[in-house]
Parts: C-alpha cells; structure tokens; sequence
C-alpha cells in the first residue's frame, strides 16, 4: 500500500458548493429492511470520492440512487443545489462506467463513444472531433473500428471510460470498473484514472470493494457497512485513525486485543486485556470505565524488546510462526489470549531474528494503540 | 529433421492411441441416434422424395411396349411392331386390373388416356393376330394421334418430371416442350405464394406479441416469470387438433368473442372471424408463438440491464434506448425465432384446413389433398418436395444469419 501523496489533495471547503449532496437518503427494496439508512454524504466539486464497503454494504445502491436507476425510498439527493429525485437518468447528465464496462456489442469503438453526443443531437464532424479527442485521451486512437469483443479487458475498461467522459458531464460514477481485470493491469487502470481526473477536474464517485484500490486513488473516502457510512474521510486518515472496530478490521491489517477499560485519563484509555496485563490506549470510540473495547494496532507499529523507558507498556508474547518476506519478516504470535496477533518487522540491522517459541516482549506507543468499540 | 519427424509421427500415434477409447464412446453415444433419424426420417422421406419421380411401375405393367417404343422417333406413328406390344401388354394388363393404373397416370398427361386405355382393353381380347396398328386405330382413332404415342413414349420411361413440373404449373405440350399450363388451370404457385404469405404474416405476428411476452418473462422476478413459462409451455401440453377446434368455438359465429361484442352492444352482427384468414391468422400464431417466445426470452436473459442503463447514463430517452441498444442485442433471438415460427409455418396443414376457407389453404393441405381423395402420391411426393426446397431455401438464406446455434428453447 503506497500511503497516496498528501500535498495534491483537494479538501473539500465549506464555502464550496456542494456538487452531490446524500440528505437523509433511505433505501428499501422490500419494505421491511433498509438497505440504505439514513445516508448523509456531501462531495465537493472536483473531488474524487470512494465508497468502499464489503458486498451487500449499500455502496452500489448510493450509486444507483444517483444515477437514477434507483429510487431513494427517503430523503433527497441534490446535484448542483437541484434536487434530482424525480428526474429520470439520460437528463441528469451523469456519466457512469459500469462494471462490464457495458459497450454496446452492436457497435464499434467510435459508435459507441459517439452515442452519447448523438443523441445530444450535435454535428457530425463535431462528434468524430470528439471522438477523436476522447480516444487519444485514453490513448486508443487507433482501435475507433473495431468491436468491443476484438479488444482486450483493458482496452474495454478505456473506452468505457472514454465513453463515460466524451459528453463532458461534470459528474463521472464508477462502479467497480476494475474489478475484472488483472492485477497490474488494475494498478496500472488506477493511476490512469486518477491522472485523467486531475486533467478534467470532474468530479467522481467511485465504487469498489478493494481497499487498496481506495486508498491509491480517493480524495476522501466513504467506508460503507450495513447501510451505513462507518467513516468518511482521507486515506490516511482512514488507516491511521480509524473510529470505530469495523474500518479498523477493515482497511488495512490489524491486531485486535479485548479488553475492559479501568479509568478514562483525557484522551488515554487504562485497559485491562483479557489476560490481566494492563495496558493504555488512545480512547477513540469507547462508552466509560467499565466498558468491553477492542484495543487496534497495526503489525507495523508494534515494537519488539522497547526501550520501557520510552514506550509505557510491553506485554508478553510467544512467537507462533515466521514467514520469511525478503524486506520485512511476518511475525505470528500469541499476545493476551489472541494466537493471530501479526507483527511486521522489518528486516532491517539490527532487528535481531526470532525464534519459533520464543517467549518475548512487546509494546506500542500509546497512540498507535486505539481503543475502540467492542461491537 | 529426420529424427524429430519420427517422433512427431509417434506422438501423433500415441495421441491417437489415447483418444480412441474416447472417440469410441463418442460413437457409442451417437449411434442410436443416428440410426433412428436414418430409419424413421431420412430413409422414409427419401423414399417419399423418390416417389415425386419414380415412374417404374409404368414400364413394370406394360413392359413389351417400353421396349417396343424405344425404336420410335417421336414423327409419325410407330410402326407395327409397336401397336403388337401394347396390345399383348393391354391383353395382360387389363384382365390383371392393372391396367387402370397405367391410365390414371397417363391421364395425369393427357386427359382422355384413361377412357382410350380401358375402351382399347376391353376389346383387345377379341383381336385376332396383327396387323394390330389399324385394328386399334379401328376401335379408337385417338391410336392413330401421334401426341397420344407422345404422352405414352414419355409416361413409360423410368423416372418421370411430370409431377414436379405440374407442382410448379408446367407441363409437356404436345411436341414434348416445356410450357405453362394456362392460365385457369395454374394454381400451385399461387398456392406456394399464399403458404409463403401466410407463413411471413403469422411470422410478424408472433414476432409483435412475443417480444413484449419474452422482453416482460426476461425482466420480472423469478416467481412471475415461472408462471408466465407454465402457461406457455401449457399450449403443448394440450393436443394441436384441440387447440385449434377450441379456436372455433371461441370465433365462429354464435361463439364467445361474437357473443361478449355484441352483449356490449359493440357490434350489432357476429364478425367473420372463422372459417377465413383471420381465423387462420389467429390461431396460427396462438400455436406458433411459443417458438417465438422461447428463442427470444433465451436471449434476452442474457442481456445484461448494464447495457439500457449505460445507454440511459449517456443520455439516452427509454424509447431510444430500447430500439438503438436492447432490441439489436435481441437480433439473434429475433432471427431464431422467427425462423422457427417461419418455417414451421410453412409446413402447416391441420390448422388451416380447420379454420380456414378454401382460400386459405397451404401447400401441405394440398399434399394431403393428393394422398387421400386421389390416390396421387407422385403429386403429393412433388408438392412435398416444393415445401421441402421452399423451406431448405430460406433456411439457407437465413439459417447462416441467424446463427442456428442461438435455437434454444429455454
């Protein structure tokens, strides 16, 4: 996971105007669960937001909800200040790039980018300049005759995404448009996408699953779990202070400890594991003294042998299993009653190399180590 | 070089070697199969073609006179040695009752061969020794036309075209051309013609009333669509005579759709609904239109909803969507089923004989027409092979567009 670069990030301001707006929107298929409910979701112009969840989350829903093949079932959604609930999709102006990228069989490459413009009724020498321009973009200017089935799964996913821009809508959806592809090609999809969207400007809602794929391309970040957004913000936001146990468990890779929390000092939580070692952690989302949490640290922040001088607490551990990874060796121990308790460590000089059986210490400073909810 | 040939050969023999055990079972499978269709449909119908043909059974009842008439030029009369073999074939023939035979198919021909045939039969018994050229011309002057000993030299030979040319309205004139038969007696490619607009109609539409049915079973849930495929797979469970015969009964003019119109006061007397091409319209396409149905909604399941949506997203109206995206996606499924409905229709007999006119009439029904009431079956065989080529030629000509392998009815 490359931690994405900070500086060219656009925050969405408050005086900004909205471009999409999710007011208490509500979703039901059946009439007795929600599988939407009660979504809130403010995405600026120009910004690149993802919404990344576990299947059956609600995330391809909000989407549909947006384009308009589904209807919310409560609530309202608004596109540049305009509520849009009862306008059908070809006048909301939205492009979108489906999941099998959903090029028309029936027509060749330049046909299925100049669908979009020609049933806008525009010119025809100004629909092949489009075209052309649209397809150098995506750098497939050479492939305007050629079917869909003739190209390759990346070359489909490109001129979707061609086909998806060539109107110029100021609003780009994406439902999992790389989920079909290998996993360079994804990789390599990603970073395309993402140059493409700092070229135009437009603003895009991104659906997929795969975290990674979150993370590398997203301006913010809506992580959705049963219908609901568990936490919307930056990627590093997200992986480092995660607020509650489902993003923790979720992004990224974590170690989790069960606890009760003796006393609440400030921001600092003092836990009792499960074993009876007492430990303190960041208090994020816990109720009081008395509580059950869920203690969260990453296999990267755990320090083998600390200096205690420097680092409060170490508890003990009992290596179970080492897997050689070349530039870090994974680590599985058993740390207070949890035998899947993964530590990283780099293999760097210095770190001396375990043993399996080996019994020893481990620490984390205590802001690396958040007390969330036990639910 | 030489080496790595020998090993090629032997690796080809040992992937050959492995894949015979498999191809034998491959065989093993087919067989059964194969000798069904070759018994009960390839032989039987090759048989059936043979006989639009077939003319031995001439030469086998009067077998002097095919051979005597081979000598004959075709100018003039035959010589005498020709009248001797038809009068000592006549002698066997007639008393054999086989006789008759020879006429029925001569006067296929030639009109009036059957009476000078039977007239000639009975009296040659008492002929005594030839000459017998002018003793036949004696009983009946029609022996002394050449255009009868026409007809006669052409009707004993082995194989005979008559039937198929009758089939397509031509016919032999007198100096063995091939010519049109006029105009009053034309009536099979008029007949080819109607089978053909009959079979387009009805294809049209099954095409109109299917495709919403297959577009609704494709889209709606599971439970609906189980139901929906009940009911239309019901129409073959109920016999082909009964659903047309329940047709009367709701068309004709004291039946339901007549009565319910005019108890709503909407028509003041019964509408022709039976008995006429609407009738055949109806319930032609009623029978036909699950081989409409099954073919498109096969296809149509496969049409992923990504496709109407993207085109939506892209700014396309529902209708423009439907008609620029969804319904070329359905061609193949358009073109099997219209191919079935198609050429099943053109083979129609049952149906239109029950609810149509005389006017209504298809090809197969003149088929039958000939087996039953005049014992013809080198007609039928001759219309038999018209359908069969009518229906292999459109086959051929959109068989290949349609891609046969998208006829699947489920």
């Amino acid at each position: 996971m490359t931690p994405p670069d900070n500086s060219r990030r656009k925050k969405p301001m408050n005086s900004e105007p909205f471009h999409v707006r999710f007011k208490n929107v509500q979703k039901s298929y059946d009439g007795l669960t929600l599988v939407v409910k009660d979504l809130n979701l403010d995405i600026g112009k120009g910004e690149f937001v993802t919404m990344l969840g576990p299947s059956g989350s609600g995330k391809t829903t909000c989407l549909m909800m947006l384009a308009g093949f589904e209807s919310a079932t409560h609530g309202e959604i608004v596109l540049n200040g305009r509520p849009i609930n009862n306008i059908p999709p070809h006048k909301r102006g939205i492009g979108m790039v489906f999941q099998n990228y959903a090029l028309f069989p029936h027509m060749t490459v330049a046909e299925n980018l100049s669908f979009p413009l020609a049933v806008r009724k525009m010119p025809k020498d100004k629909i092949s300049q489009k075209v052309g321009q649209a397809l150098e973009m995506v750098q497939m200017g050479e492939f305007g005759d050629r079917y869909p089935a003739q190209l390759s799964g990346g070359q489909q996913q490109r001129i979707a995404l061609a086909r998806a821009l060539v109107f110029d809508p100021e609003l780009v959806l994406m439902d999992e448009p790389l989920g079909a592809l290998d996993k360079q090609l994804r990789e390599q999809m990603q970073f395309e996408i993402k140059h493409i969207h700092q070229q135009l400007g437009v603003t895009m809602v991104y659906v997929t699953h795969d975290q990674s794929e979150a993370l590398t391309m997203s301006d913010r970040i809506a992580v959705f779990n049963d219908g609901i957004i568990q936490q919307l913000a930056s990627p590093d936001d997200l992986y480092e202070r995660p607020e509650n146990r489902f993003v923790a468990q979720f992004i990224g890779e974590n170690n989790e400890l069960g606890g009760t929390v003796d006393a609440i000092d400030g921001d600092i939580a003092r836990v009792t594991l499960d074993n009876g070692d007492k430990v303190s952690a960041l208090a994020v989302n816990i109720e009081g003294a008395g509580a059950r949490t869920m203690l969260s640290i990453r296999p990267e922040r755990v320090i083998i042998d600390p200096d205690e001088s420097r680092v409060p607490q170490a508890i003990g551990g009992l290596v179970k299993e080492l897997i050689y990874l070349g530039d870090h060796i994974r680590c599985r121990m058993t740390v207070a009653g949890n035998d899947e308790f993964i530590v990283k460590v780099p293999n760097a000089p210095g770190n001396r190399r375990l043993k399996v059986g080996e019994k020893i210490r481990i620490g984390w400073i205590t802001e690396d180590c958040r007390a969330l909810d036990a639910a | 070089m030489a080496g790595q040939v020998t090993q090629n050969m032997s690796l080809r023999q040992k992937l050959r070697r492995a894949e015979r055990r498999k191809k034998i079972g491959a065989i093993g499978l087919i067989t059964p199969l194969f000798l069904v269709m070759l018994i009960f449909y390839f032989i039987p119908i090759g048989i059936m073609l043979y006989r639009s043909v077939d003319n031995s059974e001439m030469s086998e009842i009067l077998p002097h006179t095919a051979k005597a008439i081979q000598s004959w030029s075709g100018k003039g009369l035959p010589d005498e040695s020709v009248y001797a073999a038809i009068v000592a074939d006549m002698k066997k023939a007639y008393p054999d009752r086989t006789l008759a035979r020879v006429g029925r198919r001569l006067n296929f021909d030639k009109v009036g061969f059957y009476s000078l045939l039977l007239k000639s039969g009975r009296k040659v018994a008492k002929l005594q020794g030839p000459p017998y050229k002018d003793a036949l011309i004696k009983i009946d002057k029609k022996w002394g036309d050449h255009t009868y000993w026409t007809v006669l030299k052409r009707g004993l030979q082995n194989t005979t075209w008559l039937y198929l040319l009758a089939s397509l309205d031509l016919r032999y004139d007198d100096n063995n051309r091939i010519v049109k038969v006029p105009d009053e007696q034309a009536i099979y490619l008029a007949i080819l013609g109607r089978t053909i607009y009959i079979s387009a109609s009805v294809t049209i539409l099954c095409l109109l009333i299917g495709f919403p049915i297959a577009y609704f079973m494709a889209t709606t849930s599971t439970r609906t669509r189980n139901i929906l495929m009940i009911l239309l797979l019901l129409v073959f469970w109920t016999s082909l005579l009964v659903r047309t015969l329940s047709w009367i009964v709701v068309l004709q003019n004291k039946g339901v759709v007549n009565s319910i119109l005019m108890s709503l006061g909407l028509i003041s007397k019964p509408l022709e609904l039976v008995f006429n091409r609407i009738g055949v319209y109806i319930a032609m396409t009623h029978v036909l239109l699950p081989f409409m149905v099954l073919p498109l909604y096969s296809v149509m399941r496969g049409v992923p909803p990504s496709y109407v949506r993207a085109a939506r997203s892209l700014g396309a109206t529902p209708i423009v969507a439907f008609f620029k995206v969804y319904v070329p996606q359905t061609r193949a499924g358009i073109g099997a089923g219209s191919l079935m409905v198609f050429i099943q229709a053109l083979g129609y007999y049952i149906t239109p004989a029950l609810v149509g006119g005389p006017k209504d009439q298809m090809l197969s029904y003149f088929v039958a027409f000939f087996v039953n009431e005049r014992v013809n079956w080198s007609m039928a065989s001759a219309l038999g092979v018209l359908l069969l080529v009518l229906t292999g030629s459109f086959y051929l000509l959109f068989g290949r567009r349609v891609n046969v392998a998208n006829i699947k009815l489920g």
